[in-house]
């Protein structure tokens, strides 16, 4: 589904991405770990496509697609969506009248038929509800006023109405209370673990990890990926901490 | 009714940014008079949306506890120039919500001049403004308190999203203040839609328009909330964003 080939990438001039490469399979879970700067969301926006995060060697391609060549909103309507650390607010736009504009544009990005209002509302109150989301919260402006934990939910929820092919969640477990953290994980489950979809989880901890079993477990550090194993990798780079792990594999 | 008949130049402060040229062509400018009566309310829109220039002056005076609600949308004209001046008797209160939209060679400007005259008057003016290519967009406000007229609240929220960087925005709030006991806030801003906003919105999969044009309605949005013709200004304003993205 996702192929990274040695891929390098800069923000502001800055080199980040040093050579990663990465293979993502329908069906399949990864969880990326690492330090702090080690370039995880780095990854991210630069899969996303967000501006300032400069490609400069090295492919990716999603579902036979150059991914790099496609705008992020090409991206989106290909099956691409990107759960952000830090949800953006937008002031005076409505999760509701935003989310239904965007799935139609994805639809139509496909050649597919716009979903009628009364369509639109039915799936975001099904997706609301696997989240425990007020339906009511979704009529406010796009996490205005939200708190770090229902910004992360709203994420879960527009995921799950946009219903994506990989999703790339970059630490959707950060500010999330315990009980959030569950019904989160739980959602990622509900919406992704299909036989058609992937999951590329970012996380600094393991705790997200009980709740999503990932099939493979990577960690980043320096700008590359260092080691893979499976979710046994997770739990000794929590006992034994980055720091030890990466240098054994240096040495 | 009122004519101003010399043709001012751009050293009269209150014609500093406009086109002159333009405003020739509809010279003189006969001044809209409006009388409230006290304890009465009245409202009025002035949607400029056709391509010619236009120039037009209201003057309103509010009698003791009037209220009066105006709304202004100038999205078309060549050169539109919407000038109002208010007088506010005691507790009178004074809404003003304004939204301009340009691209190309168009100037756009509101100016205002807001008398607080007896005690405890409130008035509110709300100016957004959305300019494109190498338009022009003014927002002209005075407010003035005069003596005795303490307990006045006055609030002016302007502010200007320039789309290029060849358009102009220009604000001037003045406040002349004689007055004890007087709640004046303005806040004043120009600048450019969120590029972090952008690319959450395209994320999801709007097209660049799409989220320029999503941001932006919510952004003029503000000039119009509560007004009587809410749906209808916002609609009006979305065509012409329509055309200017």
């Amino acid at each position: 589904m996702l192929e990274i080939t040695n891929l390098q990438a800069t923000v502001a001039d800055k080199p980040i991405l040093k050579g990663l490469s990465l293979t993502i399979n329908p069906g399949e879970i990864h969880a990326i770990m690492g330090p702090n700067g080690a370039g995880k969301s780095t990854l991210g926006y630069t899969l996303g496509g967000r501006p300032g995060y400069e490609v400069t060697g090295g492919s990716a391609t999603f579902n036979d697609q150059d991914l790099f060549e496609l705008e992020p909103h090409e991206r989106a309507a290909a099956g691409l969506f990107l759960g952000f650390q830090y949800p953006v607010e937008i002031p005076g736009v409505s999760f509701v009248q935003f989310l239904r504009e965007a799935a139609n544009a994805q639809r139509k990005g496909r050649g597919e038929e716009p979903l009628s209002g009364g369509e639109f509302l039915k799936l975001a109150r099904e997706k609301a509800g696997l989240l425990r989301m007020d339906m009511d919260m979704l009529k406010r402006p796009v996490n205005v006023g939200f708190s770090g934990g229902e910004k992360k939910r709203a994420e879960m929820v527009q995921m799950g109405i946009l219903d994506p092919k990989l999703a790339i969640l970059d630490e959707t477990d950060s500010g999330l209370d315990i009980d959030a953290l569950r019904v989160c994980g739980e959602g990622i489950n509900a919406i992704m673990r299909k036989s058609d979809k992937a999951v590329l989880l970012i996380t600094h901890y393991q705790r997200l990890l009980d709740y999503v079993k990932p099939d493979f477990v990577h960690v980043l550090a320096a700008g590359r990926i260092v080691k893979s194993g499976g979710p046994e990798l997770a739990l000794r780079l929590e006992e034994e901490g980055y720091e030890a792990v990466v240098q054994e594999t240096a040495a | 009714m009122n004519v101003e008949l010399t043709l001012p130049s751009r050293k009269d402060e209150d014609f500093r940014y406009s086109d002159i040229e333009a405003l020739s062509t509809v010279w003189p400018i006969v001044t809209e008079e409006i009388e409230v009566a006290a304890g009465a309310e009245g409202t009025l829109e002035i949607v400029e949306t056709g391509a010619g220039a236009v120039a037009r002056h209201v003057a309103i005076t509010l009698g003791k506890g009037a209220k009066f609600d105006l709304r202004v949308l100038t999205a078309g004209p060549i050169y539109g120039r919407i000038a109002v001046d208010v007088k506010l008797g005691e507790g009178a209160d004074f809404t003003l919500g304004a939204a301009q939209l340009a691209t190309g060679s168009e100037t756009l400007e509101v100016v205002t001049q807001v008398t607080h005259a007896g005690l405890n008057a409130t008035s509110a003016q709300i100016i957004r403004t959305v300019l494109a290519g190498a338009s022009v967009g003014t927002y002209l406000g005075r407010i003035a308190v005069e003596r005795g007229a303490d307990g006045t609240d006055a609030e002016q929220s302007v502010r200007a999203m320039l789309l290029e960087r060849t358009a102009t925005a220009n604000a001037r709030p003045e406040l002349e203040i004689y007055a004890d006991d007087v709640k004046a806030a303005h806040g004043c801003a120009v600048g450019e839609l969120d590029a972090q906003g952008l690319f959450y919105l395209m994320s999801r999969g709007l097209t660049p328009p799409q989220a320029k044009r999503l941001m932006l309605q919510a952004f003029i949005a503000e000039a119009f909330t509560g007004a009587p013709g809410e749906e209808a200004l916002s609609e009006a304003a979305l065509a012409r964003l329509e055309a200017i993205l």
